[in-house]
């Protein structure tokens, strides 16, 4: 259906059109007439940019959600390439990208979807060396990574970057969500002190996860950063959220920021300058 | 004693402290976060820390797929 200016009630959505292309004014018609988003949310969500690190099965979903909803400017950092065993759940990828890097196939994809985003592909692997100029220009930081490493290393960055993350983990059949605003209560560090030894905790390879998991924590990913970035909403503050798909529960876990915490305690032993 | 535990009551059989709780739950300590009355509890404090009946004991597990 064509989609006309006529058709919205202006006082519901605020903001002015004007910017947006025709073809954009169709593309994204459901959130301009949706009260909460409007003209005012749907500029603010194609001028933010987010950085996503992990193109895996979190990821996939992640990125496809924020430029179908026509997100500024995106990057996607991974340095993996696609493989058969992938396709069970990354649904970015397909049969054509085997052995292609994650970022760059994730990328052909969105693009496909919409050219209105510039995304930006990094294949190298985050480390303690490029975090800082990865993720410098970027509003919102989501954590889609497969190991506890970079989990801790976006963390520490991202709270003494002054950078809000959204982070989201799966394994078998449990998800878990975390949303981290610096310095204004937990950060993951504060719930998990530190990595754990290497080969302690089973990974996906190992004991495998239900495809449909990383789909269902993605989305809630996707949805805190759309909900920071517009500024409408509650997001999720103060807990962990669990999803246990067996019993189809969501439990919230109530957590405050812990005073021994090495990156934003009450005597921190990590700074900008560790990075 | 009665404790919270995961938001629902749970009879503790033996334990008196996040170790021998989480030993009766057949939990591996290395695999999980401990909370309790939303205080996370250090992993080298499992040993030594109380539990008290009423508290509100949650275990998060350490979860890094992608």
């Amino acid at each position: 259906m064509d989609f006309h200016l006529s058709d919205l009630v202006p006082e519901l959505q605020g903001g002015s059109f004007v910017g947006f292309t025709n073809e954009q004014l169709t593309r994204y018609n459901r959130h301009f007439v949706l009260s909460g988003i409007g003209a005012v949310g749907q500029r603010r969500i194609s001028q933010a940019k987010v950085a996503l690190i992990g193109a895996g099965g979190l990821g996939s979903v992640i990125g496809y959600y924020l430029c179908a909803a026509g997100i500024g400017k995106l990057a996607i950092v991974d340095n993996d390439k696609v493989e058969l065993s992938n396709l069970q759940r990354q649904i970015a990828h397909n049969m054509a990208r085997i052995d292609v890097n994650k970022a760059e196939s994730a990328a052909q994809t969105y693009r496909a979807l919409n050219p209105d985003v510039d995304i930006k592909v990094f294949k190298e692997r985050l480390v303690k060396g490029n975090i800082r100029g990865l993720i410098a220009d970027y509003d919102v930081v989501i954590d889609g990574s497969d190991n506890f490493q970079t989990r801790f290393l976006i963390n520490d960055a991202c709270v003494l970057m002054g950078k809000p993350l959204v982070s989201g983990a799966v394994l078998g059949f449990e998800g878990q969500l975390m949303v981290v605003m610096p310095h204004d209560g937990h950060c993951y560090r504060c719930v998990f002190e530190d990595v754990p030894p290497d080969g302690v905790v089973p990974t996906c390879r190992e004991v495998g996860v239900l495809g449909a998991v990383p789909g269902v924590i993605g989305s809630l990913q996707a949805m805190e950063a759309i909900k920071l970035i517009v500024g409408n909403g509650e997001v999720l503050k103060g807990c962990i959220l669990i999803y246990n798909a067996l019993n189809v529960s969501f439990r919230k876990v109530a957590v405050q920021r812990n005073p021994s915490c090495k990156v934003c305690g009450t005597t921190p032993s990590m700074s900008i300058y560790d990075f | 004693m009665e404790i919270i535990l995961n938001g629902e009551a749970y009879l503790v059989k033996r334990a008196n402290t996040v170790s021998g709780l989480l030993d009766e739950l057949g939990v591996k300590s290395e695999l999980v976060a401990v909370e309790i009355n939303m205080n996370i509890i250090k992993r080298a404090d499992y040993i030594n820390k109380k539990i008290n009946g009423g508290d509100r004991v949650e275990i998060v597990n350490f979860v890094g797929g992608g």
